[in-house]
């Protein structure tokens, strides 16, 4: 690991400024940064560390929604009873993410900044063609080893999978990035790599997550996180499914649903035409699964990541199917 | 880079450090303080053999730097016994054959504890095994870690109940 300066930040705002300097990075638990810092991928001079600020780590519930900031650990936002309650696919995507350790020390704010597991990105001792590290240089995964590769939202440039299960689940409800002075959802917080996959996040220099808001709602007190993997605890995603139902009065037609995906897209995937395709239609396990199918509109495999289309979009129906039971 | 100053209670003993910034928690227990019952395995957060507490919940202090934790309570393995007397969770470990080579018993001790503390686990393997499944075992120890980890807390358990009648 490359030497660095250390700084610990007094104020949020002293933070911001300290990392928006060439060579600045933030620091909260370090469980991705440390990592990518002892491959070779992170190379800061100076780690603006902000674990020692007070009052960002906080979690409040109410009929509102949920108001998580971005010091507050994994670990402790899903064993929250009121995120429990009120926004069970949020706990399970926690739950089911990293291990115990890693869930001990890794922030929210941390969570949603973690880079793509595509182990071309993180290893340039050996691939030194990577759009993402070193833009223009080329992308060695394609033509490559793509079993987890992105199927979704990829580009000529870059095929890297976002990996992480939380902002799967925080797109699905519409949930909002504070940075500061302004706000941003979710899902415009994450861009698309087209021809710039260097380029992860609409933030600009000196600005930080300060927290996350998620609306209340009936999708998202009714929801769940299904997450399928290589082995069942300690991996991401082959392709999860983030899902909250709403039902009618009657308990069988389907008043409003939200629908993401997690481990086959470039990054968090809200799956609309699942969505539209099934407000105001009765639960019923044939129309859920061919509206499923819809979850991977334009998927383009490359090769051995083919396994995810067809997987994902039963990944999508099991959720749904899942949340139909019980009552 | 300069050192800086840190202060650390670790086993219960304060320390009073000049550390670079890029030193891990894990290379200072090691390097530094001569504490090398916490293992190095993968040095990546991924096989559980570097875990500590640290204020009471357990990490991967190959991803903690130390700087970062100044004033923090560490728990290491060299902590947890009392004097010769094994804590209930490494006599489980040995009752069992919790472990063959040993490598990755240190860290497998942490964070049980971590989990007992947690209290998520109650009495269930497969509870268990999710809990435990950021330490790895090469060696394949897993059913009888189990085991060591079920007779741990129901011991633990009968030991609370007699200190509070």
């Amino acid at each position: 690991m490359k030497d660095f300066s250390y700084i610990r930040a007094a104020t949020a705002d002293a933070a911001r400024q300290a990392a928006a300097l060439p060579g600045a990075m933030l620091l909260a638990g370090g469980t991705t940064l440390i990592d990518l810092a002892k491959c070779g991928v992170a190379k800061p001079d100076s780690l603006i560390d902000i674990t020692h600020l007070n009052g960002l780590d906080r979690i409040e519930v109410d009929e509102r929604g949920a108001t998580i900031g971005a010091l507050a650990k994994m670990s402790h936002v899903a064993d929250h009873a009121g995120i429990k309650s009120q926004f069970p696919a949020i706990s399970e995507a926690l739950w089911q993410a990293a291990s115990a350790q890693i869930r001990n020390m890794a922030t929210i704010g941390g969570n949603l900044m973690q880079r793509t597991r595509c182990p071309y990105f993180r290893d340039p001792a050996n691939f030194p063609a990577c759009n993402k590290r070193n833009p223009g240089s080329g992308c060695s995964a394609i033509g490559g080893v793509t079993r987890g590769h992105a199927v979704l939202g990829t580009s000529e440039a870059c095929i890297a999978t976002y990996p992480g299960d939380l902002a799967a689940a925080l797109v699905a409800f519409d949930a909002m990035i504070h940075l500061g002075e302004r706000r941003i959802s979710v899902d415009a917080f994450f861009l698309l790599p087209g021809s710039t996959p260097d380029r992860e996040h609409a933030m600009e220099p000196g600005e930080m997550i300060t927290a996350i808001e998620i609306p209340a709602s009936a999708t998202a007190r009714r929801s769940t996180y299904v997450k399928i993997r290589d082995r069942q605890s300690y991996e991401f995603a082959a392709a999860s499914a983030a899902v909250g139902i709403e039902f009618e009065p009657d308990g069988r037609t389907i008043r409003d649903l939200r629908v993401a995906l997690g481990g086959v897209a470039t990054k968090p995937w809200r799956a609309r035409a699942v969505e539209d395709a099934l407000k105001g239609k009765v639960l019923e396990p044939e129309a859920i699964r061919a509206a499923s199918l819809l979850a991977v509109e334009g998927a383009v495999d490359h090769g051995a990541n083919r396994y995810k289309i067809e997987l994902a979009p039963r990944v999508v129906a099991r959720a749904i199917l899942k949340l139909g039971e019980t009552t | 880079m300069t050192s800086l100053p840190i202060t650390l209670t670790i086993n219960g003993l304060r320390h009073d450090l000049e550390i670079e910034p890029r030193v891990t928690l894990l290379d200072l227990l090691r390097e530094r303080l001569d504490l090398t019952g916490t293992k190095k395995g993968c040095d990546r957060g991924q096989c559980g053999a570097c875990t500590v507490l640290v204020d009471g919940r357990r990490v991967n202090s190959c991803l903690a730097l130390a700087v970062s934790h100044d004033g923090a309570e560490i728990l290491t393995i060299e902590g947890v016994a009392q004097g010769e007397d094994l804590h209930p969770v490494q006599a489980a470990f040995i009752a069992h054959d919790g472990f063959q080579c040993g490598f990755c018993t240190p860290g497998q001790i942490m964070s049980t504890l971590g989990l007992i503390a947690e209290g998520q686990a109650g009495d269930d393997p497969e509870r268990i095994r999710e809990g435990l499944s950021g330490n790895l075992c090469r060696c394949a120890a897993y059913g009888g870690i189990v085991e060591a980890v079920l007779e741990a807390q129901q011991n633990m358990a009968k030991s609370d109940r007699r200190t509070a009648a």
